[in-house]
């Protein structure tokens, strides 16, 4: 059995990369993808720790829920996307800080 | 079966006052009516004339017929006593007592009564009593009544006012009719003030001119001072009697009399005081109605309406209400009252005939002769001749009557009221002329007149009263001897002026003519009456005179005092010794007059020019008119401009200044709040507005922005956990 | 005490019918002038018509209330709605009736704001017939307050150029006396009982309480002992409203101001308020502090000398306007002093006489303020001076005027004159000297009153004056019906004084006991 601090060491990797790219990259789509690490990130800490306290499928049910949101979170992103592409002609991020008047 | 064996009379007596309240009903109703308009005086004739026979039905049966003397009318003695007895029906009458023995007959024995109000403790059943007192006066004012009417179908003919001017006539017929019928106080002052308020109408009947509204006002407000003081009287009265039925009001002041009960302690007086005083606010009425000094202003301007009017009102019968008054309740003066009564009258007969012989305007001198006679009446009742007073009220009712209607016959002809515009007319107005002269001997007093009866037993009565009293108690009698002089030669100074010499104004005197006859015969009537005097042993009286059977009643005041109240009677050589001296001073008037308007010599302008300082002040009739307007108008009108002021300025102030403070205190809590509270609540905001202000710097909008805020808080709080654990 | 004839809730009938009125008049658009003012005069005939009846079915015989209805309402503070009539107050609730069917009439050329003036006119009568129907001290209230509101806007709307102030003068006068009134309520609320359940608002109950000495025996507060602040509160209260004297000042501003309709309410009903509340509340409950060991206490004196002021006062002060209205407005005040003379002397006499001139100002006062109105509508002014020879231009108006006048200075045989005397006669036995100086007020009175016919109606006729019509048939209707009753009621007297004896001499039974 594998010791859990490397399941833990990669789940904070994929964390961080995935923190970095969202707050770095100007790309939507880049964005998203650093969404998708970091929720893939968060499943891959819940199976761990699910294993690692008892084998127990709560966890692994969470990841499962993980999965199942992040496919919907990625279709309802893109609709978004897709939208602010059609409203300004691009699919930068910085683009629409009108949350801030 | 006799008349007043059942309620007959009441009905008759009902006849005549509701009647003449039709008569007004209708005229008011239907004045748009083309038919009131033109001939609005059918109705008020009709009547007035009913009224007039009734008032003959009644006079044929309780004087003509009754059974008259000094013994109560034996028919009626038995009914009449549960009118007087209502008081104190539990102590019957005993032989002696001081129940009235004058015979009187009330409805109220006969169940027609009216209750007008009933408040549990004053309750006033409204009856009708007929006495022979009341039954000549219903006499005397429905024929003077009913020859008014009939003179000024003639006289107000044209006017646009006709149908309304008979409508007043009727409504003043009613009210004076009530009040001669009624047997209750507070309802003779109702009847009092609606006479006065009809006086007040007619008088200011022309009322686009300038003078009657004024001399309607004056007289309706000197008339109002009387009857304010008239109304403190009764509620005395009622105060002391719990009742303001006369016949109640007898009754209890016999208890009192006959010492069967007290008078209740008012304001700690004695009851001659409260008697005296009561006595004396009843009597201020009078003297305001029947236009005695001070109160007698009033009655010269009311000359200012229709002549007609100021002979059936100012004359003849209105005026004597208040002769009447005094009469109807003459059992209730105490001898100090009535010593005050007869110096008023006293006072009046004097400075009204002086006036009357100075005044140029026919109307006037008339006015002051009637002011003048009135002072008479009440002198007379006031030293103790109650049957002298009330008949000469009769009489003088007729020739005055007769007098102010001559007048206005004159007065139509020539279209003027002063006499230096007047003369000659004896000529052109024969008729007039005729009948007042024969009324001005009556009023002069020529024996064989009718007013030389009741003079004559007027100056017996004060020579009698000033004989028991004491020489300075002479004066009454010494004015009342002089006062017929200067009344003959006033007279026949006006009868001078009108009818002889050569005429002043030739204009006109050429257009003046004869009055028609529904005029002339008025004056026929009344020259008659004032001739035929009713003075005289009269055959259908069964011998005796009028003026026997208007004994006075018992003299309860002054009995209850403990005085006596019979002066005696003079006898006949007092009577002789008075008809004498009288025929003396007629003579000695008409002498004068002689000397000074027909020989000249000298002629009125030296007598005007010798005695120039009295002639000024008699001319400016003694500057009682000035007088009251220096002091009762002037005041009267201070006050309501200081105290309109006060109210505008000071009350009104104070409220507005409440007010004003009241907004002060709030503009002061207004400011605390808005600088104190909303101060702290305002700091709060711009506090929070500051770090707001601030810290929106760090809103980007920038979506990446906010996440690295996000993981750095999140970075920050892990941070601090790991610290702090 | 209490006798329940009729239980057909006719008095509730009577005050609460014109709310539907106000709820038909809601529902009618604005611009249909004439439904609204048929409507207005169908839901003021409504309580008229009822008025009627209950004159007819009204047991004069008796002393007791009478139409007694009693409903629990607040049961936590014993409230409850109770209302009834004796002889006291039902000649008042005719008056009210037959004043606000006439006010409604005269009130036809109102063009402005036609629908919330006349919803407001109908309110007022439920507040008016209200105050005096209560029997419950606290509804009684409640009417009190209602009837101000609806005054205050019908003169602050509808009113002369100096409408807001006059408006605003009588709303603060009269609800600073509300504010007194609600206190001495309260304290007397409180002082009925121990525990809650045995306080109540009932007049009756307080009535049988305060007779029986339950406010005479307090602790003293600033030195006056609770009996004397509670009746000197209430006074207050309704003193502003009768007027009397220092509290009068709001009385001709409102008046003046007030269109034509609203005045003859105010003085022909809101004056009679006052007086009513003085003998309904003060010498019902407080008779104690009016009457003492035999004799009349110095707030009976207080009360006759104010009368006596406002007699004199209000009749010189009348006889210094030159506006006529105005002039009318201070012989009101001259007036009440008749009444609160009657009061004073606590007498079959005076307080009988009190009643009666209640009533007949009501009459004469309403029909004065009517002709005044009228002539404002011709000539646009109301200054006496300027007017003259109106007698020749409008006899008709003139003869109506006459009426008026006289039955307003006491002349005998019309209305005004038995309430006065009556007044007199009561006052005179208690405190002759105050009847006596009293009676200067009936001389100035008729002064005033005749300058004032003089002015306006003698004299010859002025040019200005020539075209103006004489009374139009609505105005005619409008006056004769008070005509009438100043001669009905001053040759047949007992008309009156027969309804109120009972209840008159229940009510004087409290005094006079030594």
């Amino acid at each position: 059995m594998q010791p859990l601090a490397g399941y833990v060491f990669l789940g904070t990797a994929m964390f961080v990369l995935g923190v970095f790219t969202m707050v770095t990259r100007k790309n939507a789509i880049y964005v998203l993808m650093g969404a998708e690490l970091i929720l893939n990130a968060a499943a891959l800490n819940f199976v761990a720790f699910a294993r690692y306290m008892g084998n127990r499928l709560d966890g692994q049910m969470f990841a499962i829920f993980i999965i199942i949101l992040a496919a919907a979170e990625a279709a309802v992103a893109l609709g978004i996307v897709l939208q602010i592409h059609h409203h300004f002609p691009s699919i930068d991020v910085s683009k629409p800080d009108r949350l801030g008047d | 079966m006799d008349f007043f064996d059942d309620a007959t009379p009441a009905w008759y007596a009902l006849a005549i006052l509701l009647l003449p309240a039709a008569g007004f009903c209708w005229n008011a109703f239907t004045y748009r009516t083309e038919f009131t308009r033109k001939r609005g005086h059918i109705v008020p004739l009709l009547t007035i004339g009913t009224a007039l026979f009734c008032a003959l039905t009644i006079f044929k049966h309780a004087v003509i017929d009754g059974d008259v003397g000094d013994t109560p009318h034996a028919a009626s003695a038995t009914h009449d006593a549960p009118a007087h007895d209502s008081g104190g029906a539990d102590a019957p009458p005993a032989a002696g007592s001081l129940a009235d023995p004058r015979w009187s007959w009330s409805s109220k024995a006969h169940g027609v009564v009216y209750r007008i109000i009933d408040t549990g403790a004053l309750r006033i059943d409204a009856g009708i009593t007929i006495d022979h007192l009341t039954a000549t006066m219903l006499l005397v004012v429905t024929l003077v009544a009913f020859l008014v009417h009939l003179y000024s179908v003639s006289y107000m003919h044209g006017d646009k006012r006709f149908s309304r001017f008979f409508a007043f006539l009727q409504l003043f017929s009613f009210s004076m009719l009530g009040l001669i019928l009624t047997d209750n106080l507070l309802l003779l002052f109702c009847f009092w003030e609606l006479v006065g308020v009809c006086s007040y109408f007619l008088i200011g009947f022309w009322f686009e001119q300038d003078e009657p509204p004024k001399a309607s006002m004056k007289a309706f407000m000197t008339n109002r001072f009387g009857d304010v003081g008239f109304l403190i009287g009764i509620l005395l009265v009622y105060r002391m009697f719990g009742t303001t039925d006369l016949a109640e009001i007898y009754a209890g002041l016999q208890a009192v009399a006959e010492g069967r009960a007290a008078l209740p302690p008012l304001f700690g007086w004695e009851a001659g005081t409260l008697l005296t005083v009561a006595g004396l606010c009843l009597f201020t009425g009078p003297m305001a109605k029947s236009a005695q000094v001070p109160l007698h202003i009033w009655l010269p301007d009311a000359m200012a309406g229709p002549t007609p009017v100021s002979a059936l009102i100012h004359a003849a019968t209105m005026v004597a209400a208040g002769v009447y008054m005094v009469g109807r309740i003459y059992f209730f003066f105490t001898p100090t009252a009535l010593a005050f009564i007869a110096g008023i009258g006293t006072v009046t007969a004097l400075v009204a005939a002086t006036i009357g012989l100075v005044h140029n305007n026919i109307k006037k001198v008339l006015a002051y002769s009637t002011c003048s006679q009135l002072g008479y009446m009440m002198l007379s009742l006031g030293v103790g001749g109650y049957s002298a007073g009330l008949f000469h009220l009769y009489t003088h009712a007729f020739f005055k009557a007769c007098l102010f209607l001559g007048a206005g016959s004159v007065i139509h002809a020539v279209h003027t009221e002063d006499m230096r515009e007047m003369g000659g007319l004896k000529s052109k107005l024969p008729v007039t002329y005729r009948t007042m002269l024969i009324a001005t001997m009556a009023l002069g007093g020529v024996p064989f007149f009718s007013g030389a009866f009741s003079k004559e037993m007027i100056v017996e009565h004060a020579l009698m009263w000033g004989w028991s009293h004491g020489l300075a108690h002479m004066l009454p009698a010494i004015v009342a001897i002089g006062g017929g002089g200067l009344t003959f030669f006033y007279m026949m100074r006006l009868i001078y002026l009108t009818f002889y010499g050569a005429p002043r104004d030739q204009h006109k005197f050429e257009h003046a003519h004869e009055s028609p006859p529904a005029m002339t015969i008025p004056l026929m009537v009344l020259a008659f009456l004032s001739f035929f005097s009713v003075g005289w042993p009269m055959p259908f009286l069964g011998g005796h005179k009028l003026p026997e059977l208007l004994a006075a009643p018992p003299a309860l005041a002054s009995i209850a005092l403990g005085h006596g109240a019979d002066h005696g009677h003079g006898g006949f050589a007092l009577a002789f010794g008075v008809l004498v001296l009288s025929c003396l001073v007629i003579v000695f008037g008409y002498r004068l007059y002689k000397q000074t308007y027909k020989d000249r010599n000298p002629g009125p302008e030296v007598w005007v020019a010798r005695l120039r300082p009295l002639h000024t002040t008699v001319s400016n009739l003694y500057y009682f008119d000035e007088f009251y307007r220096a002091t009762i108008v002037r005041f009267s009108y201070a006050t309501a401009r200081v105290l309109a002021l006060f109210d505008s300025k000071v009350i009104d102030a104070i409220v507005n200044g409440v007010g004003t403070v009241g907004q002060l205190i709030a503009a002061g809590f207004a400011a605390f709040d808005r600088i104190v509270v909303d101060g702290l609540v305002n700091l709060n905001g711009t506090v929070c507005h500051a770090l707001g202000s601030r810290l929106r710097r760090l809103q980007t909008g920038n979506l990446q922005d906010y996440l690295a805020f996000a993981v750095g808080g999140m970075a920050f709080v892990t941070l601090l956990f790991l610290f702090l654990a | 005490m209490i006798s329940t004839i009729d239980s057909s809730h006719l008095l509730s009938w009577i005050t609460l019918s014109p709310l539907l009125g106000v709820l038909a008049i809601l529902f009618t658009p604005r611009e249909k002038h004439d439904v609204i003012k048929t409507l207005a005069a169908a839901f003021t005939g409504i309580p008229l018509i009822l008025a009627g009846w209950l004159y007819f079915k009204f047991d004069q015989s008796q002393a007791g209330y009478q139409f007694f209805e009693d409903m629990s309402w607040v049961d936590a503070f014993n409230i409850r709605y109770t209302v009834g009539v004796d002889g006291l107050s039902s000649p008042l609730v005719v008056l009210t009736c037959l004043l606000m069917f006439f006010a409604v009439f005269s009130s036809w050329n109102i063009e402005k704001g036609v629908k919330g003036y006349f919803m407001l006119l109908l309110l007022l009568a439920v507040g008016i017939n209200g105050v005096f129907v209560s029997l419950d001290f606290f509804l009684f209230y409640v009417y009190w307050e209602l009837m101000l509101l609806p005054m205050y806007f019908l003169i602050g709307i509808w009113g002369g150029p100096r409408r807001e102030y006059a408006a605003i003068k009588f709303f603060l006068y009269t609800l600073a006396g509300s504010v007194l009134m609600l206190v001495a309520l309260i304290a007397m609320y409180l002082k009925s009982g121990d525990v809650p359940s045995e306080r109540t608002f009932s007049l009756i109950a307080l009535a049988q309480k305060g007779q029986a000495g339950l406010f005479d025996h307090g602790s003293t507060l600033f030195g006056m002992e609770l009996r004397s602040w509670l009746f000197l509160f209430l006074f207050i209260g309704f003193a502003i409203k009768v007027p009397v004297f220092p509290f009068h000042t709001w009385l001709p501003d409102a008046h003046v101001e007030a269109p034509t309709a609203i005045s003859v309410v105010l003085a022909g009903i809101l004056l009679k308020l006052g007086g009513y509340g003085l003998m309904r509340v003060n010498m019902t409950i407080l008779p104690g502090a009016l009457w003492e060991n035999g004799g009349p206490t110095g707030w009976a004196t207080a009360l006759a000398l104010l009368g006596m002021i406002n007699c004199v006062y209000g009749a010189f002060v009348a006889m210094a306007q030159t506006d006529f209205k105005k002039l009318v407005a201070y012989s009101s005040v001259a007036h009440m002093g008749f009444v609160l003379l009657g009061l004073a002397a606590m007498n079959p006499n005076g307080i009988a006489g009190a009643n009666l001139q209640l009533i007949n100002h009501g009459t004469s006062s309403a029909m004065l303020f009517l002709l005044v109105g009228v002539i404002y509508d011709r000539a646009h002014h109301r200054e006496i001076g300027k007017f003259g020879g109106l007698a020749s231009h409008m006899p008709m108006y003139a003869s109506l005027a006459f009426l008026g006048i006289f039955t307003s200075l006491g002349l005998p045989g019309l209305a005004g004159f038995w309430g006065e005397a009556l007044s007199l006669i009561g006052c005179y036995e208690v405190f002759p000297k105050i009847t006596a100086v009293s009676t200067i007020g009936l001389i100035v009175t008729a002064a005033f009153f005749l300058m004032t016919i003089r002015k306006v109606f003698f004299g010859p006729k002025l040019p200005q004056y020539a075209g103006f019509p004489d009374l139009s048939l609505r105005e005619w209707a409008c006056l004769v019906p008070f005509g009438l009753f100043c001669i009905v009621l001053g040759v047949a007297p007992f008309l009156l004084t027969d309804w109120i004896r009972p209840s008159v001499e229940a009510l004087a039974s409290l005094f006079g006991k030594s």
